[in-house]
């Protein structure tokens, strides 16, 4: 028998409204926990370690021992998201997808949106991910971010928020897969009780959107990995298998008239389209670090040339910078006509003299963090520091105040986790997959990240973060 | 198909398969050192190292060549380049580099060995028993084997994962019967030289095969026939070549015409061939041709298709 859990105090619960009240999306669930033992949950979850070490669902540590891999947490309490809920969140992400798409597309073309005003100019083109390489080239369908990765928070509001646009090569789709894939194979009697939209159609919808990427009928798509070392092989081995396409290292690949081939056992293969897994300055020694073993020299101007396609295309990460991030509300209501469905969390940018005389006054209630900077380093968490800390930062941000943003601290909703004792709540946060090809579409759900330490804020798997089945429920449950 | 990925699916098989053939070897050695031929038992000890080519790095590591250091090094050694162990690493290596391009079946079927070998590591052979070593690692390999042969398309993936099998098994039945033909001959003890024989067909598998094929009394001639010549055995050299003439001319492309034409000679020698002649020219004569050119048909394959160009 499970304990009747909670929402954490002043914290929004996913599945709690309050002590032992579940709130109705997760009413079905609710009543099926508690019929149930820990002991089968434990045995269930040992079931779930084994497989996912069988089959090799692993992601490589950095720094770590050559080859060492690690399973991420998996827990089984899903994550419910309601079909109303839902909705709102699809087309809220299609909008801000579409946008983006538009603002890259502005940006390496007329810059219409700098022009206006709307955006300051060096804000783009003093970016360190501004490509001027792309600047004029036109892309198959106008489309920049073929994939791209929203990470959304809810706060405890009870309102969602995007934390992030991810718009270089997102990952995690895999885990959002499999996950669902366990679920199934331990839980099958919760997918009678409920009508949970199915995922895994992902692949399949990637695949088209690849091959439409290009104008060539037939292409030949192939998915290039950094190799078997990369924290995210497992994952670019899953998709290539489940696309049916060629898992490509740099080396199997070369150019030769601008066009690029593969190196195949029948002879050169001609390659149309690249899923490539791999950042922009690895890509092509001779345009970008010329110390980079893993790319395809002579890629990029085949690419200029428009011999190949790149998903997603060279560039895209002047727009998931957390700079630009402020303006892309501005961005809908320019490219859109329309009105933000999905919000932002208010941002100061502290180069705004007004902006950072507010964060300044605030430093012990706000978030500051470094424009670049990334996985938690360069940053400042105001409640949870020391006097000290905060003065240090102080002259920082003084002295460059335009390489900083701040943000209110955000308190990440919770859904329950199995702990030894029974379930406890942690805070957890969803990344969705958006595919753009001829059309914007999205897979009914995404990867739910779990912070498996209380109190903790970091779901990040490299930090011991664990990933939690996503549910988008198609109606009431029954 | 990505050259690369041919050739890691070809070693991939390579390796598994010697292990396997190892494991058989060892299987061999091990029963005949719990016989009591005082006088020959060193011989037999010996002879994985001389059918492997290892006696001189075995040496170096350890003074005196006894059963339990001879079993250590092929089984579970890290330091042995060609131990079951490192087999196996280097199988799943391979079959990670292309998981995308194997079934998951098969996948999951190397990386279960892989991780069951960890931990039979950590508890040492003697703990599982080295007879039950030797059954789990031929286990593992029929299971590798059924996985990809139940669940692989027909393609050339699934070429070079045989073609590398058959290459692997080929050299290793020529290696064996070069090495204990050698040792068997002018024992002068038929009790013993009835063991030694029985223990080699066992270890190739083929003890139930010699039985139904020729009925009579093991000797020395009908098992070099049966190992080379005849094509219902199917760890003969006739086996595999043929399996080889079968698979190579099925893959698709040109790059491989040196490949294919080395391939239908040695099969025709084979299939024409006949054991008379064999023991005109000498056995052992006879087993080091045919490993120099079942070698120089692995080159040719490797510089054809596995390369990259």
């Amino acid at each position: 028998m499970i304990k009747a859990g909670s929402p954490p105090p002043g914290g929004y619960d996913e599945m709690f409204s309050a002590p032992g009240a579940a709130q109705p999306h997760y009413a079905a669930y609710w009543r099926w926990l508690e019929g149930v033992s820990m002991d089968t949950i434990e045995r269930k979850r040992k079931e779930a370690d084994l497989l996912f070490h069988r089959v090799g669902i692993t992601f490589n540590v950095y720094g770590a021992e050559e080859g060492t891999e690690r399973l991420i947490p998996f827990d089984s309490v899903p994550r419910i998201i309601p079909a109303s809920e839902w909705g709102m969140l699809e087309r809220g992400l299609l909008q801000r997808v579409q946008a983006l798409n538009l603002f890259l597309r502005d940006i390496y073309h007329e810059q219409a949106i700098v022009r206006a005003g709307r955006i300051p100019a060096r804000q783009v083109f003093a970016n360190a991910h501004y490509q001027p390489c792309m600047q004029g080239i036109d892309l198959p369908n106008d489309v920049y971010a073929h994939i791209a990765g929203v990470d959304l928070i809810r706060n405890n509001d009870g309102d969602y928020y995007v934390l992030e646009d991810n718009l270089r090569t997102p990952s995690g789709v895999s885990y959002m897969i499999e996950n669902r894939r366990m679920m199934m194979r331990l839980y099958p009697e919760l997918f009678a009780r409920h009508r949970v939209a199915p995922v895994d159609h992902y692949p399949a919808l990637l695949h088209e959107m690849l091959e439409q990427s290009c104008h060539v009928t037939n292409p030949c798509v192939v998915l290039l990995t950094p190799g078997r070392y990369n924290s995210a092989y497992f994952e670019h081995a899953f998709l290539a298998r489940q696309m049916g396409i060629e898992l490509v290292e740099g080396a199997d690949l070369f150019t030769r008239d601008g066009v690029v081939y593969m190196r195949t056992t029948a002879g050169p293969q001609r390659v149309d389209v690249i899923y490539r897994r791999i950042d922009d300055d690895f890509l092509d020694p001779l345009a970008f670090n010329p110390d980079s073993m893993l790319g395809v020299p002579g890629l990029l101007s085949a690419y200029r040339e428009g011999n190949v396609v790149l998903a997603n295309a060279i560039g895209t990460g002047v727009a998931d910078d957390k700079s630009i991030y402020p303006y892309v509300p501005d961005m809908i209501r320019f490219y859109l006509d329309e009105e933000p469905i999905l919000k932002n969390v208010p941002t100061w940018l502290c180069r705004e003299p007004q902006d950072l005389s507010h964060v300044l006054a605030h430093l012990d209630e706000l978030v500051v963090k470094e424009v670049h900077g990334a996985g938690g380093y360069g940053m400042l968490i105001g409640p949870a520091s020391t006097r000290e800390q905060i003065a240090r930062f102080r002259e920082q941000l003084l002295a460059a105040p335009e390489n900083y943003i701040a943000q209110p601290t955000l308190s990440l909703s919770t859904c329950p986790v199995f702990v030894e004792e029974g379930i406890a709540p942690r805070h957890i946060d969803l990344r969705p997959f958006v595919l753009s090809g001829r059309e914007v579409r999205l897979v009914p759900g995404g990867l739910t990240r779990v912070a498996m330490k209380e109190g903790s804020l970091v779901v990040n798997s490299s930090q011991g973060g664990g990933t939690k089945d996503t549910w988008v429920l198609e109606d009431a449950p029954c | 198909m990505l050259s690369r990925t041919a050739s890691e699916l070809y070693w991939m098989s390579r390796h598994l398969e010697r292990a396997e053939n190892t494991a058989r070897m060892l299987d061999v050695a091990w029963n005949l050192s719990l016989i009591p031929f005082a006088a020959t038992v060193d011989e037999e000890v010996a002879a994985p190292l001389k059918i492997s080519g290892t006696w001189d790095r075995y040496i170096s590591r350890y003074d005196t060549v006894q059963i339990n250091n001879v079993m250590h090094f092929f089984s579970l050694d890290e330091e042995n380049p060609g131990s079951i162990y490192n087999c196996i690493r280097s199988a799943r290596e391979n079959a990670h580099a292309v998981r995308g391009r194997i079934t998951s079946e098969v996948w999951e079927s190397i990386n279960a060995t892989w991780i069951e070998l960890q931990s039979i590591r950590r508890y040492g052979l003697i703990a599982m028993g080295a007879s039950a070593f030797m059954d789990w690692v031929k286990e593992r390999s029929h299971l590798f084997r059924g996985a990809a042969y139940g669940t692989m398309i027909r393609n050339d993936a699934f070429r070079f994962l045989r073609v590398g099998t058959f290459i692997e098994r080929a050299d290793n039945t020529a290696r064996i019967l070069d090495v204990k033909h050698q040792i068997h001959t002018g024992v002068g003890n038929s009790a013993v030289e009835y063991y030694r024989w029985n223990a080699l067909l066992r270890s190739v598998g083929a003890y139930e095969a010699y039985r139904e094929i020729y009925t009579d009394r093991v000797t020395s001639e009908h098992i070099a026939e049966m190992l080379i010549f005849r094509a219902e055995v199917p760890r003969s050299l006739r086996s595999c070549v043929e399996m080889l003439a079968e698979l190579l001319p099925s893959v698709e492309g040109e790059a491989g015409m040196d490949a294919k034409r080395l391939v239908a000679v040695q099969f025709a020698r084979l299939q024409y061939g006949d054991i008379s002649h064999v023991f005109e020219v000498g056995l052992h004569e006879y087993l080091t041709d045919f490993l120099r050119r079942i070698n120089e048909l692995a080159d040719t394959i490797q510089s054809a298709y596995l390369e990259l160009v």
